[in-house]
């Protein structure tokens, strides 16, 4: 693309003490697009953020956020953007109204309307004073305040976090209005469901560093199916298929079933092979992307051969999808 | 079947589970606040050793001109009752004066442990986790309470033994364990306050504010009686320090006034225990009313909320300042006609208020009092440039400064803000002790000299804030460092004469630049130098805040 990518991060490394937060991590949100930003706890995706927000100093590394240095220009490209945060404090004698209509103000002026239907699909009572707002409710003080600005980029924290079903539709529904109005957003989040609904691309870290970075299709390539089928004669052969991971069988009405999980660029050999067995019954489930980010956050999906921290095992996840080599 | 199962599953709560965990929670505290409570205990052990030698070294003459003092209605606010005043040893000095500033030092220590261990950790819902644990509901406060006790009973002990130890054995023991055991016994009347008032307010903040409250009421109860009558009127006999006061102790020592505290103290904690098993967790019993539902025209800078936020402290800090001076000024004139007679032979008088000359005097007096009063604004600007930080760790600075919001322009307003209220209340203080002093026919020394007072002593205020804001500026974690220069100012101003201290260690203190007279022409140097360094501190305070991370939790 040619345009200047809205968020723009390029070996950036930041450091507390003896904490590696940030090592270099890359990271690219383009114009218009919704970046999902994941990874396990303590991954640095907070520290990501506050560097992007000119809150924290890199150590070394770039940090742009339309072209501007994110430390430098920060005043200047605060105007363009709103963010919250995952665990917001309000001031304690202002209500929430107030508090919205403060940080409206500092940006330029207030549109009550936007105000006031954002209020109410949130069902937020204004009027109450900061402490007695529940932990969601505060969420939602700062999600108003936010939706109802009118801002190129919106970067958001966890900003989900203690809001019921109900309230995360709504959430969902703003993120799609405002991606659709050409706002760029960048999503922290742990939610998966969430990421999977409104975003275009996902970024996971891990360790302060980018492990996969993609379009949610692409990623899904990259990913395992589940197979179950019935066949009448003997499935063995089907084990040794490149591929072809947790490979169990039982007996079953007619044959034998057999189960197994493939990595989605094998699946072809391994239905012809299925096909020449005698195949009564089949059914594929679609590879979940819990199932990704398993194996990226934790090393806990079973089957996966190595238990080696993140890089390597994204390097080794990484070549097996896409070559299928065993 | 299920049934059968399920019934023993569920164990009944027996009548002790509201302490449960209680033993536990005052080991924590204890370790946690291992440091803190170790800086209060040797503050004020050194502070009954250190009043014991430096009044020893007066001598008996210097002491009976003391007396004198301490019978003016000044002396009797600042200092007691009087009892023993005709044979002003020591320990009859100690206890006459002392007893009122150890049970503030002692007050403000026991208010601030039991708001720190049961409001403020509500507020932060950490003790959520805490009581998601197998804890009672009364075990924090119970737990806080013991650990207030245990620290109150160390310091008595510890500092009876030092008096003891530091007079040569000249001050009876029995005498000083009924002068320490009945101040920490006063003070901790002010924490079951606390324990009270952090039932009725949701905030840590407003609970701390009842409690020194409290201690407010009971000096001025205690001050009102004591001038109506020597030895104390019935009014003294219902403040807190005036228990403490009336034992007597170094002049015919009666022990039965400190039932009266324990019997406040027990009636204010099963008060306390009532109002908490009536309450929710986290809640108070005012509730907090709705308010409205835009923000004010007002409210569009950071300016205008770092006002909002500071207003109603300035507004009740303003007022009791005011009503204090003024009230200091139309006590004035008496207070120097019995003072200029005292210092005739008294040396220390003479060096702490420059001589005999009544005018001379007069002005030494004045200073003096213009040092408490600057002492009291530069605290209220330290603690109010606490404020910042507070914001800081909180995550509200982070949400600001994600805006079009500069960290000159957040910071500088806080700053602008705690600045200008600092100021303000300077000219509060010094204005109305003028307006006190006129009302009573005082009309020397005029507006003119007390006009001067105030902008010299306003310069030498804003090092203090430069000083604390630049601490937080660049080291944080270091940042109420700044109170050891105020304590370091307070010393040197008060007793630097006495002590004959060098030139060098008495120039640290900003308000050792001022002029020494009250209402003196200042030096333009002086000045001048002052508010470069208050500049240069303020400066350096927004360049660092500019440069570092920002800290949250
Ligand atoms: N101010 C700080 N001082 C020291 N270490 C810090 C600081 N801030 C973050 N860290 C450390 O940096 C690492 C990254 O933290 P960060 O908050 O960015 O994680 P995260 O990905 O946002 O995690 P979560 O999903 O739990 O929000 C962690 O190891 C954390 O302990
Ligand atoms: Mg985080």
């Amino acid at each position: 693309m040619t345009a200047t990518p809205a968020i723009e991060i390029h070996d950036l490394r930041k450091s507390f003490g003896r904490v590696q937060a940030l090592d270099g991590l890359d990271l690219t949100v383009q114009p218009g697009e919704v970046a999902g930003f994941l990874g396990p706890n303590g991954a640095g995706k907070s520290t990501a953020i506050r560097v992007l927000l000119g809150l924290l100093r890199a150590d070394s590394g770039t940090a742009r956020l339309f072209g501007g240095d994110a430390w430098r220009d920060a005043v200047e490209l605060h105007r363009r953007l709103a963010y919250v945060p995952g665990d917001v404090s309000l001031w304690p004698n202002l209500t929430g109204g107030e508090a919205i209509d403060f940080l409206g103000r500092l940006r330029g002026t207030v549109d009550k309307r936007r105000k006031a239907d954002l209020l109410e699909r949130f069902e937020l009572d204004p009027t109450k004073k900061a402490r007695t707002y529940s932990k969601g409710n505060r969420q939602k003080v700062a999600l108003v305040a936010a939706f109802s600005m009118d801002v190129d980029l919106l970067i958001l924290d966890e900003p989900t976090s203690g809001l019921d079903p109900l309230m995360e539709a709504v959430f969902t529904e703003y993120v799609r209005e405002a991606a659709a109005a050409g706002t760029s957003v960048l999503l922290s989040s742990h939610i998966l469901h969430e990421v999977e609904k409104v975003c275009d691309t996902v970024t996971i870290i891990r360790n302060g560093t980018s492990v996969e970075s993609g379009t949610l299709d692409e990623l899904r390539h990259l990913t395992r199916s589940n197979v179950t089928a019935v066949v009448s004669d003997d499935p063995s052969g089907v084990r040794g298929l490149a591929g072809v991971h947790n490979f169990a069988t039982a007996p079953a009405d007619g044959g034998t079933r057999v189960t197994f999980d493939i990595d989605n660029a094998q699946v072809g050999p391994a239905m012809s092979q299925l096909t020449a067995l005698g195949l009564h019954s089949l059914t594929a489930a679609p590879p979940s992307l819990e199932e990704l980010f398993m194996r990226h956050y934790g090393d806990v999906l079973p089957g996966a051969e190595s238990a080696d921290d993140g890089a390597d095992d994204t390097a080794s996840a990484a070549a097996q999808g896409t070559a299928g080599a065993r | 079947m299920t049934a059968v199962a399920l019934a023993p599953a569920v164990p009944r709560p027996s009548f002790g589970s509201t302490l449960s965990g209680t033993g536990r929670l005052v080991r924590f505290m204890l370790r946690r606040d291992r440091v803190r409570l170790s800086v209060w205990t040797l503050s004020v052990v050194a502070f009954y050793a250190y009043f014991a030698v430096a009044l020893d070294a007066m001598g008996p003459e210097a002491l009976a001109g003391r007396a004198l003092v301490m019978e003016t209605p000044a002396g009797i606010v600042m200092g007691g009752p009087g009892y023993g005043i005709d044979n002003y040893t020591v320990g009859v000095a100690i206890a006459n004066e002392g007893i009122t500033w150890v049970v503030l030092a002692l007050g403000i220590m026991s208010v601030l442990h039991v708001v720190r261990h049961t409001r403020a950790e509500e507020e932060s819902s950490r003790s959520e986790l805490v009581r998601a644990a197998p804890v009672g509901r009364h075990a924090p406060a119970v737990a806080a309470v013991i650990t207030l006790f245990v620290v109150n009973a160390v310091i008595a002990v510890v500092s009876a033994l030092a008096l003891y130890g530091a007079s040569g054995e000249a001050m009876p023991l029995a005498d000083s364990f009924g002068l320490t055991v009945g101040s920490g016994l006063a003070a901790m009347v002010f924490g079951a306050v606390a324990v009270v008032a952090c039932q009725i307010t949701e905030h840590g903040r407003g609970a701390t504010g009842i409690g020194l409250a409290a201690y407010g009421l009971a000096l001025v109860l205690r001050s009102a009686g004591d001038i109506q009558e020597r030895h104390g009127s019935l009014l003294s006999w219902f403040s807190p320090i005036g228990w403490a006061q009336q034992m007597r102790a170094f002049v015919d020592l009666r022990w039965w006034p400190t039932a009266l505290s324990v019997v406040a103290i027990l009636v204010l904690l099963v008060l306390g225990a009532f109002l908490a098993s009536r309450r929710d967790f986290g809640g108070g019993l005012v509730a907090t009313r709705g308010g409205r539902a835009d923000a004010p025209a007002s409210l569009r800078s950071p300016l205008a909320l770092a006002w909002r936020q500071q207003r109603s402290a300035f507004g009740w800090t303003a007022l009791g300042m005011a009503l204090m001076w003024y009230a200091s000024g139309t006590l004035l004139p008496e207070i120097l006609e019995m003072g200029v007679s005292g210092a005739e032979d008294n040396e220390m008088f003479q060096a702490v208020f420059g001589g005999t000359d009544p005018a001379v005097f007069r002005d030494g007096f004045l200073s003096a009092m213009m040092l408490f009063a600057a002492l009291a604004c530069a605290a209220y600007a330290i603690v109010m440039s606490g404020r910042a930080k507070a914001e800081e760790t909180a995550g509200r600075a982070e949400v600001l400064l994600a805006l079009a919001v500069s960290r000159s322009r957040w910071f500088g307003a806080h700053l602008v803000v705690v600045g200008l209220s600092t100021v303000v209340l300077m000219a509060v203080s010094v204005y109305a002790m003028w307006a006190g002093a006129v009302q009573v026919g005082m009309d020397e020394p005029g507006l003119a000299a007390y006009t001067d007072v105030f902008w010299t002593y306003s310069v030498a205020l804003l090092v203090y804030l430069g000083l604390a804001a630049a601490l937080y500026a660049w080291v944080p974690r270091f940042a109420s460092a700044v109170w050891l220069l105020l304590v370091y100012s307070f010393v040197v101003g008060m007793f630097g004469a006495v002590f004959d201290l060098p030139e060098g260690a008495e120039a640290i203190s900003p308000l050792n630049w001022l002029p020494a007279g009250f209402g003196e022409a200042p030096e333009t140097a002086s000045m001048v130098g002052l508010g470069a360094v208050a500049a240069v501190l303020l400066g350096l305070a927004l360049l660092g805040f500019r440069w570092r991370d920002l800290q949250s939790s």
